[in-house]
């Protein structure tokens, strides 16, 4: 009895391996169609993405074009396509996840010597407050007083909420202090930190769920999560740092991705960002009002200073090293401080 | 529709029968398991100890010795071991309860246990922060602290132990505890002399898959725990960290380590399984 199931199982497994290998040969001939775009993304831009494909297949260019999408947290989508993953149009949320293409062979060296230097999305960085802000948050120091409690996506572990930790640092020394003031001002912050959630998803979840005071957020997710009925508040600080999403063509794309990304820069497509919560890269779109924003009408106001990291940080690849390296970068030493305090 | 776990009473009887004969279809079947058991696990396992060693000797030790990941480490373990200590307790009751008590909605309970496998990670963190969140309707807040850890794992845990130990328990013939109890055994004897010993292993068995699982979990966590150092920042997570830093070395390293603990643990419970196998 129990030989015959035995068996019986070896010559199951044995279908199955050789099922496998049948489906492993014919799935490798995929279609090698012009017409299809690959995009592959970090989750924030989906929906504006989205909006921007289906303004485009109504022009003469996008016609016809059909698109497959990949979405998920920006450096695992880099290190995807790394590995194999098939993309003509990558965006991502920071610029070493296309560098990391760069140095793979895949995205030509030249990539961000267009007119918006490889940008394709921008935002800032903004704090996210309870329903009428009952804490009266409203600048960087509000931040580090005694009590405060603050959500912010783990930057260790999430690429885009560096954003926040580069953001907290820039704004001491562009309002006059020294490196060790912003370095004193990072340790205070973190210790006023109670989650680290890996991503910006989860922060904003954990943060919905009840924790914290303050999350520290992004200007389009506030908008877009208005959009979808949550509530809470989102405070501009006078002070902040300007994101800047790069998106690049993949040097094997097909020729209609860079028509998509040319769409992309232009007015319509800078439009939908619009709609959907991101600052136009580009001047002089008419995005008219945009629900969800504090003012539909003046969505996109002017904070008083406002960061960058070509003129605050220098580049990427400087910053990476000086505040985010694994073992003596100042931001890591700030979480590793806030740890040990408690 | 129950996990099958060969309950060790079968083990211990296909040991006695003619042990060394490969017949040509069981030979088949040894090749195809060890090509299969290959692809899918030794070649990956193989791949994570290979990259660990990329970096050499010394990255490896500044990787597991790095403060903040000792202390993650530290607690993943710490927090693995109690969970499976309380699953070896709390299961077994589940898997007695089952087996010995009739009552109503027993048949339901019977398929929910294996629940916790079928639910995406992340939807549990979700669900047990709304149940012991901030905003919990129970009154219990544990989000951001150790025991949301400990509770991530109790969840995601759960079956292992009930699973391995009811099949036993189930086989055991009711009738040799009725024998103990006309030689006049306490109920409380004949648990632990007659009963207890023939579901060691089993419950060793569950143990271990347990701690195995609790080492390794992240997605409950990531809205649980708030990953902070020191405090609630578990393994996983410092793999995560050291990966979007393009340090695959470290990553590998530190994974590395979890998977020789979790082998030591495997082991000591092997161990324990046979000795008790043995002596029952």
């Amino acid at each position: 009895m129990q030989r015959r199931w035995k068996i019986t199982l070896v010559a199951a497994l044995a279908a199955a391996l050789l099922g496998l290998a049948a489906c492993g040969g014919s799935s490798s001939s995929s279609s090698g169609s012009s017409e299809t775009i690959h995009i592959v993304g970090f989750a924030v831009p989906e929906a504006a993405n989205k909006a921007i494909a289906e303004e485009w297949v109504k022009t003469p260019e996008g016609e016809g074009v059909k698109f497959v999408t990949s979405y998920g947290a920006s450096g695992d989508q880099s290190r995807a396509v790394v590995g194999g993953l098939e993309a003509d149009y990558v965006h991502f949320s920071v610029s070493s996840d296309v560098t990391r293409l760069v140095d793979a062979g895949l995205v030509a060296e030249d990539w961000n010597e267009g007119p918006t230097e490889g940008i394709v999305s921008s935002s800032i960085v903004v704090f996210a407050v309870r329903e009428g802000n009952p804490k009266n948050i409203q600048t960087w120091d509000d931040l580090v007083k005694p009590g405060i409690e603050i959500v912010t996506p783990n930057p260790g572990s999430s690429g885009a909420a560096r954003w926040n930790a580069l953001a907290a640092y820039g704004q001491v020394i562009a309002n006059g202090g020294t490196e060790a003031e912003a370095a004193e001002y990072l340790d205070k912050f973190f210790a006023n930190v109670v989650a680290l959630p890996s991503s910006g998803r989860d922060a904003t979840t954990t943060f919905l769920g009840g924790t914290g005071d303050v999350l520290m957020a992004y200007e389009n997710e506030a908008i877009l999560a208005h959009q979808n009925g949550e509530e809470f508040d989102y405070i501009i600080p006078d002070t902040t740092m300007l994101i800047e999403n790069p998106g690049a063509v993949l040097i094997d794309a097909t020729p209609k991705a860079t028509e998509w990304l040319a769409f992309v820069l232009g007015p319509d497509g800078q439009k939908q960002f619009a709609q959907k919560g991101f600052r136009p890269v580009i001047s002089g779109v008419e995005y008219g009002e945009v629900e969800g924003a504090n003012d539909p009408s003046n969505p996109f106001p002017e904070p008083k200073i406002l960061l960058t990291v070509k003129k605050d940080f220098v580049s990427w690849s400087d910053l990476s090293k000086k505040f985010f390296d694994e073992n003596d970068g100042i931001v890591t030493q700030a979480i590793a401080k806030s740890g040990k305090a408690q | 529709m129950t996990v099958a776990v060969a309950p060790p009473g079968k083990a211990r009887r296909s040991r006695l029968a003619v042990p060394g004969r490969v017949t040509p279809a069981s030979g088949l079947g040894l090749g195809v398991a060890l090509v299969w058991f290959s692809l899918i696990v030794l070649i990956p396992l193989a791949a994570v100890v290979a990259t660990a060693a990329e970096g050499g000797w010394s990255a490896f030790w500044r990787a597991v010795t790095n403060e903040q990941t000792a202390a993650a480490i530290r607690l993943t373990v710490s927090q693995a071991i109690l969970v499976t200590v309380i699953n070896m307790v709390m299961g077994t009751l589940i898997a007695w309860v089952l087996v010995r008590d009739q009552f109503f909605g027993k048949r339901l309970l019977e398929v929910l246990i294996d629940l916790p496998f079928a639910l995406p990670t992340i939807v549990a963190g979700l669900v047990l922060l709304s149940l012991y969140g901030p905003k919990s309707p129970v009154g219990v807040d544990i989000v951001n602290k150790p025991s949301a850890v400990t509770v991530a794992f109790l969840f995601v845990t759960l079956p292992f132990v009930v699973r391995t130990v009811q099949p036993v328990l189930e086989e055991l013939d009711p009738e040799v505890e009725e024998a103990a109890a006309s030689l006049g055994a306490s109920r409380l004897t004949t648990f632990r002399r007659v009963v207890l010993p023939s579901l060691i292993p089993a419950i060793a068995a569950g143990a271990a898959l347990s701690f195995a699982r609790a080492v390794s979990e992240y997605g409950s966590l990531v809205l649980l725990s708030g990953n902070l150092p020191f405090k609630t920042e578990v393994t996983s997570v410092r793999v995560l960290s050291s990966i979007e830093n393009n340090n695959t070395a470290g990553a590998a390293a530190v994974a590395t380590v979890l998977l020789a603990i979790s082998l030591a643990v495997i082991v000591i419970l092997d161990v324990v399984q046979r000795r008790m196998t043995r002596r029952g």
